[in-house]
């Protein structure tokens, strides 16, 4: 069981990430029953996967998402792993896969999913957060909108602050 | 100048309480040092050598007097008595402790400041031109758009963890004095044959350990897109730039491995999707942050003054200020001035918190209580009567601030060293106080003239050392501080990189060092000539020979053989 966050509160769900050894053969990679996130490597190492609706798949920051995107509508839930929460390219995959491939599913983060960075991720399309283990998710849940406002558009919500609002024009100072 | 409104204020207050509640869970033991460092740095704060150094935005230069007299109470109630601006408009505490550094924030954001992105891998401070507005050369005011700019890039959420860090500049006159060629992102604004502002934009510039200047990814792109290209640029970057090697995670690395024709098109690729969408730049956006930047309201001054006239032909210090430290301005009878903080025995940059509180009513008295903050460490007044020069002289004079010597030798820029940097390879203030002292001559910093001498205490080029036309650069070699010379860098429209003349030289020899360098100008200068005009013309050898002696030609004899 793994805690995450959606819709701005805890739930416990059973998917399980399996993050192979990184010399491992894919093809010979076992995947055990139940429900598990396996990277797309793997995915499309074993067509046995391809058909279980009990796996979906989680993607490096080197995966062509040109060729994800045709799978789709084959996966109960697509994760973005970040191996270090410093790494932001996720940021950028999680952007991309709601604005150009117009991904509308599940998209959680996975792997070092941190306190400070959830505000963010769930800006650029992330809606389910795996939090790292070390986080306590009652804490996380605190933090999810440190900002009263954004300036810029992003996933969540396409208009930047000057399109939203009728900003007064200065003219007292 | 820019006045936040409710929605800015809101946001810089909880950025504050944010920061309080992170130190907080870090002091409590719920963040690690590790997972702490980037949060601390996207507020400014670093660890380094003696105490924490926390680095305070003066966006696009400019800064009131309300907001100085605060930085200067801080200074005295919090550091030791002084702050130091740096190479990049910015102000930085080298002594607050690091449980004071909430309240600091909480301080600076009731004035409309913060540190807010000023380090981190992250996009940072904007930066510009600090005669954006007044230069008689401008063409377009970049001062909205840059804070257009600031907005945007705010909490950004896509791009709070990049590869490295991240640099904009831009610039909107004839004259590039904002260094856009040696940025990350560089843009010169101007007007197409319409009439219609457009921004030339460069890509991948950057001094640190592989200098390269910046390439043109757009000639003509109009202003209201600049925001959504950017967008693209910065998304190609944070996908594809290196994240195996700091030192190669730059941008200017990323361009130079793809060529600057494959990095183009797959930022126009990127930005096929985002051309004329929401973050295209509305008309009333421009309009209402343009309305913060009209003119103040200027007298109707002819451009003479008798009482200027008369200072200026019987007092030769005075006349001397004027000809450095006074620049023209495009309404008549108004001039900029520059405050050097520059003098003998002080850091280049620093200034004490009495002088910004003096500086602070010099802007109250002379210029509509603004400043400006150079990227050569200097403060400018910018909107100052010609007829009140001579009395502006006698105040700067009597605070220390009024070294004739703007854009001359000792005119340094310098940036911080192994005395506060933790960075650092070696020292670069006492080089700089060094070369202060032996050249205090006036009358031969005079006839020396223009002349750019940067002083970088490592590679990552704080001093801008690459584009000095005298270049220091402190290193390491086996525990011992030596520094390494470059020659014929410039900034400007016509950036250059410097090159090396040989090997580095201990720090006492330094002062011999850039002694033989102007001599060896004297001897060949033509009239008019300056320094880096002589050695673009005659070349590195003969500045070589009067540095090295036999040992240059010799060494040239065996490269040759």
């Amino acid at each position: 069981m793994a805690e995450i966050l959606k819709n701005g509160q805890v739930h416990s769900d059973n998917w399980q990430v399996l993050y192979p050894e990184a010399d491992a053969d894919l093809a010979s990679v076992t995947v055990a029953d139940g429900q598990w996130l396996v990277p797309y490597a793997l995915w499309q190492a074993q067509s046995a996967l391809q058909s279980r609706s009990d796996v979906g798949v989680w993607l490096s920051p080197n995966d062509d998402l040109n060729q994800v995107a045709k799978h789709f509508s084959q996966w109960p839930l697509v994760a973005i792993d970040f191996p270090k929460f410093t790494d932001g390219r996720g940021y950028s995959i999680a952007w991309r896969l709601r604005n150009n491939h117009k991904y509308t599913g599940e998209l959680r983060a996975i792997g070092n999913v941190l306190v400070d960075q959830l505000f963010f991720m769930l800006r650029v399309g992330f809606n389910t957060l795996a939090l790292d283990p070390k986080v306590s998710p009652e804490i996380a849940l605190k933090h999810l909108t440190p900002f009263p406002d954004v300036y810029q558009g992003s996933t969540d919500n396409q208009e930047p602050l000057f399109r939203r609002t009728d900003r007064a024009v200065a003219g007292a100072h | 100048m820019y006045r936040y409104d409710p929605y800015d204020h809101a946001m810089v207050k909880a950025r504050v309480a944010q920061f309080r509640d992170q130190t907080n869970r870090w002091q409590a033991g719920e963040l690690s040092d590790e997972e702490f460092r980037p949060l601390r740095l996207q507020n400014g704060l670093y660890m380094q050598r003696h105490a924490p150094m926390l680095r305070i935005a003066v966006p696009y230069a400019m800064i009131s007097a309300a907001q100085l007299r605060v930085l200067a109470a801080i200074a005295r109630e919090e550091d030791k008595g002084y702050a130091h601006f740096t190479t990049r408009h910015n102000l930085q505490y080298n002594w607050i402790p690091m449980d004071r550094v909430p309240d600091v924030l909480e301080r600076l954001a009731d004035v409309e400041m913060h540190a807010i992105q000023t380090s981190g891998n992250c996009i940072r401070n904007v930066t510009s031109d600090q005669f954006a507005g007044i230069a008689p050369d401008e063409v377009v005011d970049t001062r909205p758009l840059a804070e257009i700019i600031r907005q945007w890039s705010t909490f950004h959420p896509e791009f709070a963890f990049l590869p490295r860090k991240f640099k904009i500049a831009v610039h909107g006159a004839e004259r590039d004095r904002a260094v856009v060629q040696v940025h990350d992102i560089g843009l010169h604004l101007y007007r197409d044959d319409k009439g219609d502002v457009v921004a030339r934009v460069w890509v991948g510039g950057g001094l640190g350990r592989t200098p390269i200047l910046g390439e043109v990814i757009n000639e003509a792109l109009p202003w209201r897109h600049l925001l959504s290209y950017m967008e693209a640029i910065i998304r190609v970057y944070n996908l594809e730039g290196r994240r195996d090697n700091p030192y190669k995670a730059r941008i200017k690395i990323l361009v130079k491995a793809l060529g600057i024709e494959e990095f183009r098109r797959k930022v126009d690729a990127e930005w096929a999707n985002l051309k004329d969408g929401p973050a295209t730049i509305t008309d009333d956006e421009l309009a209402r942050v343009s309305a913060y930047f009209v003119d103040p309201t200027y007298a109707q001054l002819p451009d003479t003054d008798a009482g200027f006239d008369a200072r200026l032909n019987s007092d030769k210090a005075f006349a001397r200020w004027v000809q450095q430290n006074v620049h023209a301005h495009r309404v008549p009878g108004y001039r900029a001035v520059t405050l050097s903080l520059k003098k003998k025995g002080i850091a280049p940059g620093d200034i004490t918190d009495t002088q910004m509180e003096a500086v602070a009513d010099l802007a109250d008295a002379y210029s509509f209580g603004e400043l400006r903050s150079s990227h050569e460490q200097n403060l400018v007044l910018s909107d100052v009567e010609l007829r009140k020069l001579p009395e502006l002289y006698d105040s700067a004079k009597a605070l220390g601030l009024s070294s004739s010597t703007v854009g001359l030798l000792t005119d340094m820029i310098c940036c911080p060293g192994g005395d506060f940097c933790d960075l650092a390879n070696a020292k670069s203030i006492p080089i700089a106080k060094a070369i202060m002292e032996r050249f205090d001559d006036l009358d031969y910093l005079h006839d020396i003239g223009e002349l750019d001498l940067n002083i970088s205490g490592c590679m990552n080029a704080c001093g801008h050392h690459h584009v000095g036309h005298i270049g220091v650069l402190g290193v390491d070699k086996n525990d011992e501080e030596w520094y390494q010379v470059t020659i014929g860098g410039r900034q400007g429209n016509d950036t250059r990189l410097g090159k090396v003349i040989g090997p580095s030289f201990a720090a006492a020899d330094m002062p011999d060092v850039v002694t033989k360098l102007l001599e060896t100008y004297v001897s060949l200068r033509e009239p008019e000539e300056r320094f880096v005009d002589t050695v673009v013309r005659v070349g590195l050898d003969p500045f070589k020979v009067s540095v090295y002696g036999d040992k240059a030609n010799k060494k040239k004899e065996a490269n040759n053989g």
